[in-house]
């Protein structure tokens, strides 16, 4: 990880996401979108790490993302999807949700399709209309799915004008992301630690499950869904913490991972390789998570010596910065839990468990990397696509590396 | 009153008629307000139509520039890392240390000047590209005395590097030269360029004799009349001693040496060996340090600091940082020349050449148009010692100070005020009351914003400013009628009074609707229910509904019970809960809930309270009572019969 590049953009960067390949291509990200927060004039902007003619050919700028194009964006961005390759899909604090066209061919963008009134406290046409932020948002062509600070979760079309379904109240706190589980079920996480699914083939206001982070009720930020193993899931919450759940059973996570020393912003399985993960967090580090079990004494009589403890210290030396992800379950709440889920697996007779559900950490270890080199303001946001990785923080910076795994 | 350092600017408000309306303002941290008053106008009924806006005068305008706020979130970084450079280190390494950060706030400033430099040279409207113009020159003499500050005041270089040093700083500063030579060299015919000789002469200004010899080879191959001549300016370049880093000479060997060479120099201008060539002469005098000589060519020096390490370079190289002041003064008069006066900039380099820090300090603070340099370099001469002895007689040191001022600039600012949090967390006298009394005043427009905040105020255990975060954004949870996130964030703020407020809207909802909201949320309290009486009650009653909708009755009617018996069910609700009751009574139950019923008649004349008041006039509330009366003597009734025969079986 020597070839991290960073970029001063003068704004403060919420969200940061690569512009999907098409289907069957071999290229390498190359084109991302940012969006910013918290300034006079917020922006969502087109960014390339491609090589540009005009450079020179020493390769001085390789790896620099230079600028494409931006467009205004009213209120702050709250979340970012790609919708297609050339839309996107923006929420806003306003309680707008915009879509946004990229026109390649004189590098612009503009408005495509916006529902202004997504989210709101007090219904619009009322005199005392107050709007609600919105708060995430997913895509999946041609459906988009948003939720917000009003707890409440739209089903937009695009080219449909109005929402296809809303659930007013779906949820009594805020909702902080969702995601897609598998169509048309989504998942939601919201500020008292829950985890909620949603059928859209039902009618009624009533989540078709709901999991939960028992006692602390601590908020969950983020969520992310394992590409290949849809019951896998990843959360992360305002105490630092990732946690992995298996929805197809139990109320509880699988596990309870403790990492950032602040709320973790966003959690990302690795697209195509999702035995790698990734987290960043408030406290301003970004980690690379690697749980792919190619450790040769894995089926030697080696491991069974090797306590948790020693796995726990190599995964601490290959840490640099300063603070220590401690590898706890956290107490006996979830060594109740880890026995039961172990004996569920075993009935089950998987021939793929995912590494991420399987708990005993003598087993699977899990390095841990941190990315960053020094730590200062948040990493609000983070997107992984191929070997590319792309960052965006408070002080205003955007880190681009394309070698994540050489 | 101290005395006043310099003329306070006037700042001219477009649209206030000053001579006309009276002015009204109004100070913030870091801007002010500033409206026409309709104050004074004699018996006038009709008003005269005056400016109707009010005006935000800002201070530190720099804040709001694009560029600069790459400079401010940079050093930003820069900044941590100093004030993390370990306390233990000394000496050498700490020095070390200490110039490698002093070289990054360099290189930012630098990489802020380029990128202000290309946007002044593409800005389409003029005025806007001398706006940008104006900048660069102010961040290249920032750069400037930011370097000069570097080598007398961290590198405390000695005598000998000290010239290295400033030669290397002369050269940094005025690099026209370097197109000069490219432009030169470029051509058909270099010798015979226009500027040929300027060029050479600047080489030697500079001290770059290695160019400077290159380049007169060229002229004898161009004029073989000269070459003699040249190749004798060319062997005098090469001998000239200089002291080079990897040395082991001292000093007077050194001295020796040079004045060996100066005197071999002395004897080729007595026998006017360059007579021929005016231009090799000059050349000759400007080696021999002749100030006359070096005066003439002031359009190539540019500035007095070049004509003053020009002047020791040829005169006086092994010059002791001591003397320094003096040649530096001698060296301004003699290149102003009485023809002009000193500007801001002369100033402060020559007070820093005077080793004057403090005075450094307050003429950037004067001349400079933010707080960003200022703040900066005294934090980083403090780090190197060198500020201790100097205390202000308002607030606490002059680093403190400067830091503050900056911070509060950045919290000034919408989006910038992240970075200001830092700097004050390393102040540490005024800086975490400061930070208190601006952190209150950031917008909460978003929760997740909210949240940033409350992390930063939860970091430093700042629990006064943690409660009032949590309360607005549950007031403003409850006004919009999201009472599950007013009572999370009652619960987060540990605020029991306002989660007995949300737990009554809770109630009261339940009594008009008849049905609970957001049970994701009640259903899961846990300890967060302990909070208040009114929240713990209103769990448990929840809890009640549960237990009834499951069916089992018995655990439902006890925990009933304990609840009107406790006393912890506000007595406003006990009608309700004498009526869920109804179902569900036994005989021991049934007397105690006639009991809670009869002390809440009974109770009515001696607390007066305005719902039981309201319940007396009404009669329906009275035909209830009535009916709760009868329906507990029946139910009594009933089961006395079936106990009695169950004990009887």
């Amino acid at each position: 990880m020597e070839e991290i590049y960073a970029k001063f953009v003068s704004q403060k960067i919420s969200k940061t996401r690569w512009r999907p390949l098409p289907p069957g291509s071999l290229q390498t990200a190359e084109t991302f979108a940012t969006g910013s927060w918290d300034n006079e004039e917020n922006y969502i902007s087109l960014w390339s790490i491609g090589d540009f003619g005009n450079l020179d050919s020493d390769g001085g700028f390789e790896g620099d993302h230079q600028l494409l194009c931006d467009i205004r964006h009213h209120g702050d961005v709250m979340d970012l999807q790609f919708f297609d390759q050339e839309r996107i899909v923006a929420a806003s604090s306003t309680g707008c949700v915009t879509v946004f066209l990229h026109h390649p061919n004189n590098q612009t963008l503009s408005v495509n399709q916006q529902w202004t009134t997504a989210h709101y406290h007090t219904g619009p046409g009322s005199p005392s209309y107050s709007s609600a932020p919105c708060t995430g948002v997913v895509c999946n062509n041609p459906e988009i799915v948003t939720v917000g600070e009003d707890g409440r979760i739209n089903l937009f079309r695009a080219d449909h004008k109005e929402a296809v379904r809303t659930i007013d109240n779906a949820d009594s706190s805020t909702l902080h992301a969702v995601t897609f589980l598998r169509t048309p079920e989504i998942l939601t996480v919201n500020s008292i630690g829950q985890l909620k699914i949603w059928d859209f083939r039902q009618q009624g206001n009533e989540p078709s499950q709901i999991l939960s982070l028992t006692g602390d009720r601590v908020p969950l930020h983020c969520v992310d869904r394992h590409p290949n193993q849809q019951h896998v899931v990843a959360t992360g919450g305002q105490d630092g913490m990732l946690s992995i759940w298996d929805v197809r059973q139990g109320t509880m996570p699988v596990s309870l991972l403790k990492a950032h020393e602040a709320e973790m912003w966003e959690v990302h399985f690795h697209p195509s390789n999702p035995e790698h993960l990734f987290t960043c967090s408030e406290d301003g580090s970004l980690w690379h998570w690697d749980a792919s079990t190619d450790v040769p004494e894995k089926s030697s009589l080696f491991h069974q010596e090797m306590s948790s403890h020693y796995a726990a210290q190599a995964a601490l030396k290959l840490l640099s910065s300063s603070n220590l992800p401690a590898w706890a379950s956290r107490g006996g709440r979830s060594s109740t839990f880890l026995s039961h889920s172990i004996s569920n697996q075993a009935n089950v007779h998987q021939s793929v468990i995912s590494s991420w559900l399987s708990t005993d950490p003598a087993k699977d270890r899990i390095e841990i990397t941190s990315l960053l080199p020094s730590r200062s303001l948040s990493v609000n946001t983070l997107d992984v696509l191929g070997p590319c990785l792309v960052c965006g923080t408070d002080a205003e910076a955007i880190y681009v590396t394309r070698h994540l795994f050489s | 009153m101290e005395e006043l350092d310099g003329e306070p600017t006037v700042t001219l408000i477009p649209g206030v008629n000053s001579k006309k309306n009276q002015m009204y303002f109004d100070w913030g941290p870091g801007e002010m307000l500033v409206c026409e008053t309709s104050f004074n106008k004699k018996e006038k009924s009709e008003m005269v139509p005056s400016c109707p806006f009010i005006y935000i005068i800002r201070k530190d305008v720099d804040v709001y520039s694009q560029i600069l706020r790459k400079l401010f979130n940079e050093s930003h970084g820069i900044f941590l890392g100093l004030q993390r450079i370990d306390e233990e280190l000394t000496g050498k390494s700490r020095k070390s240390q200490l110039v490698r950060v002093s070289k990054n706030y360099r290189s930012v400033i630098r990489a802020c000047m380029e990128e202000m430099h290309q946007v002044a040279i593409a800005a389409k409207d003029p005025a806007n590209g001398r706006q940008f113009s104006s900048q660069v020159s102010i961040l290249s003499a920032m750069e400037l005395i930011w370097n000069l500050c570097e080598i007398l005041f961290i590198e405390v270089a000695p005598a000998g590097p000290l010239l290295l040093h400033l030669l290397d700083w002369v050269r940094l500063h005025v690099c026209e030269v370097d197109s000069l030579s490219a432009d030169v060299l470029g051509s058909e015919n270099p010798s015979k360029h226009d500027s040929f000789w300027n060029l050479v002469t600047i080489l030697v200004l500079q001290g770059r004799l290695d160019e400077a010899r290159q380049m007169l080879s060229k002229e004898a191959d161009a004029s073989p009349a000269s070459a003699g001549i040249c190749r004798i300016m060319g062997d005098l370049m090469r001998t000239m001693p200089i002291l080079s880093p990897g040395n082991t000479q001292t000093l007077t060997e050194l001295e020796l040496k040079w004045q060996h060479w100066h005197e071999e120099c002395e004897r080729y201008l007595q026998d006017s060996t360059f007579a021929t060539s005016p231009h090799l002469e000059s050349l000759l005098k400007i080696m021999l340090g002749d100030e006359a000589a070096l005066l003439e060519q002031k359009e190539l020096l540019s500035n007095w600091y070049h004509f003053l390490v020009t002047r020791l370079l040829y005169s006086n190289p092994t010059v002791k940082p001591i003397d320094l002041h003096y040649y530096a003064q001698s060296s301004l008069d003699l290149f102003l020349g009485g023809e002009s006066s000193p500007e801001p900039l002369d100033n402060i380099l020559l007070a820093a050449f005077e080793f004057d820090i403090h005075q450094v300090i307050k003429e950037c603070s004067i001349a400079l148009s933010n707080w960003w340099f200022v703040a900066h370099l005294t934090d980083l001469l403090d780090h190197c010692k060198l500020l201790q002895s100097h205390n202000l007689y308002f607030g606490s040191n002059m680093r403190e100070f400067l830091l503050l001022e900056y911070a509060s600039g950045l919290f000034a600012h919408p989006s910038l005020w992240q970075l200001g949090v830092d700097y004050f967390d390393y102040c540490p006298e005024l800086g975490r009351v400061s930070l208190e009394l601006h952190i209150e005043r950031i917008p909460l427009n978003t929760e997740q914003k909210a949240l940033k905040v409350l992390r930063i105020c939860e970091q430093r255990q700042m629990t006064e400013q943690v409660r009032s975060i949590c309360k607005i954004l549950a007031m403003k949870a409850v006004r919009n009628n999201r009472l599950g996130s007013a009572l999370s964030w009652s619960i987060r703020a540990k605020d029991a009074a306002f989660a007995t407020l949300v737990s009554d809207r809770f109630l009261r909802d339940y009594c008009e609707r008849g049905c609970f909201s957001d049970l994701d949320l009640i259903d899961n309290l846990g300890p967060a229910m302990m909070l208040s009486d009114r929240l713990t009650f209103l769990g448990k009653y929840r809890e009640f509904h549960r237990m009834y909708g499951e069916k089992r009755f018995a655990d439902a009617a006890s925990l009933l019970l304990s609840l009107m018996t406790s006393r912890i069910a506000p007595r406003s609700f006990w009608m309700t809960l004498l009526t869920d009751a109804l179902p569900l009574l036994e005989q021991k139950q049934t007397y105690e809930l006639m009991r809670c019923l009869e002390d809440l008649t009974s109770r009515r004349p001696v607390h007066g309270e305005s719902d039981t008041e309201q319940l007396q006039d009404d009669d329906i509330e009275t035909t209830k009572v009535e009916m709760l009366r009868l329906s507990l003597a029946r139910n009594l009734a009933r089961a006395i019969i079936r106990e009695g025969s169950l004990e009887g079986s």
